[in-house]
């Protein structure tokens, strides 16, 4: 305790050797390290998907379908008649994405995908408190708020495997869009899949840690860094998505 | 006082890893970062030795198109039939050739052996930040060189579009034989290679972040770390993104999108159109990691030569801080000159100046770099021992092959020179020549660190210059074939009768290329040999400053027997006046200094005199900027 005192916020001791410059363990560096290295590899993508849609006309503004409007059967042959899904034309993504589950037949324009959202940015709250609750050492806190953001990203990968469901049957694959240009298909199964796979492997990360934190290995430890440590990940991740709703739904 | 309870643990645990040493995990999978770089190094090697192989083969073809030579197919099988080397294996070898020597030998070879032997050692440390990715990190790049390999025994032969595998001849799987299934194992070799750069990355630049020993200041670190730093952060925010541009490629390729591919007939594409996309993005994503990527290659190279012309000169380096700033400006110049390889894709003549812009812009840093080794040499008490001379031999081939960086670096020369040879001596020079020297610099330097014995002088004499000059002879005049307009990976020029006139040239620079390599064979029995019969080295064997030589002779985990040392002064500390040695290395404190921290603040005075005019006030400010600027 006699020499943390002594440690003061000059820039010589800071870099001067012997500590980390940014107090933090190699570990917590190496993530945030990672991280920036992984946020080139999601822009990479998202640079791709800008490149690409930039060849294509412009959207048309949606002046047609009212919110909770009833959607016909045909509706996907009204739209292509009505010169809103061409070939040529990057689709209106509210057209695109207007199902909810149980509301069948109903025009809900990004309602699904901003509950999706939601349930994410609250996962990254209850990580929030997971980690705030691992500084304060308190075990049951820590394990509640971890299962709490487990539920949150499995529901969000389940809600994502009921978009791609339905996106479909409707008729998108990677080679193939009744909307409209396949490059709008293929590039949101690429990139929702890509930002998919990362939350599943959190998910994954947050049970292997959840484990560790019932199992009392932190406690031990003295410290709940790991949980930190998946928290960078876990936000970084809720990041992303906000990036890719952003350029997929809402632009 | 708990951090003396931390070191004892440390201690505690290192000698806990001794007892349970096996084999095992003493050579193969071993975590100490000594054994992890000699396990890059000799995978560097072993995949240098092929590439170079590969290039006498292509060379043999190039100066003799019409002659037939009964060893093909004695080596290459159906690839030489009755003596005659296949066009399409021809593309095939020029692909792995620049593959291999730009990712395998100058990234993993040449950063993954010194940054994992040096970094360590240099700034102080017991190991990497994180030893287990450390191990993991070389073997992830052990796999991805076995694919490589393998790839060249599949059907059809391995990839064939060049090493930048543009597409469509790298997306449709049908394009050209080397677009098969050597394409998808070349793809799949890649990824494995991004995944163990980055892992090294990562630790790399957590190593030099936070475990430098006491009194290691960012600007006392030897001017290799910074390098390696660099090159670790260049490496990090670089590869992902050729790892995005392959996601999409294997989409392309087994998937049936249509990112990279437009107006494609269903029948040459595995049944399914394509439409919509464009090669050009392909090419933008590629050069996003392929321009830093020869920072990465050539960063590594120029920090190992810094640390070794000032030893070898037995003078301080030249401009510290403006080297620091240099390699920092490189490094960021770096990631915004991409373009400048696709100025014929008929970008934007106005992009196409920005780009411009920003590469002549680069000439100035690489400048200063050049006229600090000469000012480090100026006057030195040159000690020219092969590593020395193969560090002069790199700032000559920085220079050569830089200037006409400045030719290609231009949007409208480059619509002459683009695709000629004389893209391809430009790289070789300042790339490939310049890399692989600095690379044998560092061998040659790191010996007696790695192995405990010397390499013998007068074979490294040898090697070096039989190198140099077969080097030239090979590159210099690909100047003036690319200067006439022969265009690069042409199986045989003799096709074009405007041509003919340099099948001579193209014969004396086969003889100049086989030179070079019966060079490297002198290289490879002098470093196998010297492993087992070399002279057995002194722990300080070049008297050089930097703390890797304050270790034992015989390696040990954890470096340093008792305390890691403390650092009291920066690297360059040769020829000091009033000092009878002429080197004081950093762990040495100045007369009556304490704190590693605090240097004492004496200014000394100038040596020359001062002009009269020269107020004695200003004569201090003015040595204190030159001491700040780290000239003096």
């Amino acid at each position: 305790m006699a020499n943390t005192a002594t440690l003061t916020t000059d820039s010589k001791q800071t870099w001067g050797g012997g500590k980390s410059p940014f107090s933090v363990s190699y570990g917590k560096l190496m993530m945030w390290i990672f991280l920036l290295s992984d946020a080139f590899t999601f822009s990479s993508l998202l640079v791709a998907y800008g490149f690409v849609r930039f060849t294509f006309t412009s959207t048309l503004p949606n002046t047609i379908v009212k919110p909770f409007a009833h959607l016909s059967h045909s509706f996907v042959e009204d739209m292509n008649k009505a010169g809103l899904f061409v070939t040529e034309r990057w689709p209106s993504p509210e057209l695109v994405f207007n199902h909810f589950p149980f509301l069948h037949g109903i025009h809900l324009p990004l309602m699904f995908v901003s509950l999706m959202t939601f349930i994410l940015i609250a996962s990254s709250v209850t990580m929030v408190l997971a980690v705030e609750a691992g500084h304060r050492m308190a075990k049951k806190e820590v394990e509640k708020y971890m299962i709490l953001t487990i539920i949150g990203g499995a529901a969000f990968l389940g809600c994502q495997a009921w978009e791609w469901t339905n996106f479909i049957t409707e008729g998108a694959s990677l080679s193939g869009n009744p909307f409209g240009p396949t490059a709008f298909a293929a590039l949101f199964f690429i990139v929702t899949g890509f930002h998919g796979t990362h939350v599943l492997s959190g998910v994954i990360l947050n049970i292997v840690i959840y484990i560790n934190v019932v199992k009392g290995t932190y406690d031990k430890r003295g410290h709940y860094e790991m949980v930190e440590k998946v928290g960078l990940y876990w936000h970084f991740v809720d990041l992303v998505w906000v990036f890719v709703f952003t350029f997929f739904y809402l632009i | 006082m708990s951090a003396v309870a931390s070191h004892a643990d440390v201690l505690h645990h290192d000698d806990h890893g001794h007892h349970k040493e096996t084999f095992i995990s003493k050579y193969v999978f071993s975590m100490d970062h000594k054994m992890i770089s000699k396990q890059f190094l000799i995978t560097g090697i072993i995949m240098g030795t092929i590439g170079m192989l590969m290039s006498l083969v292509f060379r043999l073809q190039l100066a003799y198109p019409n002659t037939t030579f009964p060893i093909f197919e004695t080596l290459l099988g159906e690839w030489g039939k009755g003596g005659k080397l296949d066009p399409n294996f021809y593309l095939a070898l020029i692909t792995i050739h620049g593959t291999i020597m730009v990712f395998f030998v100058l990234t993993a070879g040449l950063s993954g052996t010194f940054s994992n032997l040096l970094i360590p050692l240099q700034v102080g440390a017991r190991d990497m930040a994180s030893p287990f990715l450390n191990m993991l990190s070389y073997w992830f790049f052990f796999t991805s060189s076995c694919v490589m390999i393998a790839s060249l025994f599949v059907q059809g032969g391995p990839a064939s579009a060049g090493w930048t595998i543009y597409p469509p001849l790298s997306a449709l799987p049908k394009a050209i034989p080397g677009s098969g299934t050597g394409m998808t194992l070349w793809l799949v070799s890649m990824i494995l290679f991004i995944v163990s750069s980055l892992l090294g990355g990562i630790n790399y630049v957590a190593t030099v972040l936070n475990m430098r020993t006491k009194g290691m200041k960012m600007t006392r670190l030897p001017l290799t770390i910074w390098a390696f730093t660099f090159t670790a952060i260049l490496g990090i925010l670089s590869f992902p993104v050729l790892f995005g541009g392959s996601l999409l490629l294997v989409f392309d390729r087994s998937f049936g999108t249509s990112f990279y591919l437009n107006e494609i007939p269903a029948d040459l594409a595995g049944g399914i159109e394509r439409v919509g996309g464009s090669p050009i993005l392909f090419q933008h994503l590629f050069w996003f990691l392929g321009h830093p990527e020869v920072y990465i290659i050539l960063l590594p190279a120029l920090g190992i030569t810094s640390e070794v012309i000032a030893t070898n000169s037995r003078k301080p380096i030249f401009g510290y801080r403006a080297m620091i700033g240099s390699i920092m400006a490189i490094a960021l110049l770096s990631f915004v000159v991409w373009g400048h390889h696709m100025f014929i894709t008929g970008m934007n003549p106005f992009l196409g100046s920005v780009f411009m812009l920003g590469t002549l812009i680069i000439a100035v840093p690489s400048a200063i770099k050049t006229f600090n080794y000469l000012g480090t040499l100026w006057k030195g008490n040159l000690r020219l021992n092969p590593q020395m001379m193969f560090a002069i031999g790199l700032v000559s081939f920085f220079i050569s092959g830089g200037l006409t960086g400045i030719f290609l670096g231009n949007a409208a020369l480059d619509i002459n020179l683009h695709d000629t040879y004389f893209v391809v001596a430009h790289f070789h020079l300042v790339m490939g020549s310049a890399a692989i020297f600095g690379m044998l610099c560092g061998i040659y330097h790191w010996y007696p660190k790695m192995f405990g014995r010397t390499m013998n002088e007068s074979l490294g004499q040898i090697h070096f210059w039989m190198t140099i000059v077969s080097a030239y002879c090979v590159f210099f005049p690909m100047h003036f074939m690319g200067l006439a307009g022969v265009p690069r990976r042409y199986y045989a020029f003799t096709a074009y009768d405007q041509f003919n006139v340099f099948v001579d040239m193209n014969i004396f620079i086969t003889y100049a290329a086989f030179l070079g390599g019966i060079a490297q064979f002198i290289f490879l029995f002098n470093f196998f040999y010297s492993m087992r019969k070399g002279k057995k080295a002194v722990q300080n064997p070049w008297e050089s400053n930097t703390l890797e030589w304050t270790t034992p002779v015989k390696h040990l985990h954890g470096n340093w027997p008792g305390e890691i040392p403390h650092v009291y002064r920066w690297p360059y500390d040769y020829s000091v006046p009033g000092h009878e040695i002429d080197f004081i290395p950093q762990n040495t404190p100045h007369e009556g200094q304490e704190d590693p921290l605090t240097e004492p603040q004496t200014i000394p005075t100038p040596e020359r005199k001062v002009a009269p005019t020269l107020a004695k006030e200003e004569a201090v400010l003015f040595t204190l900027v030159k001491r700040w600027l780290g000239f003096a």
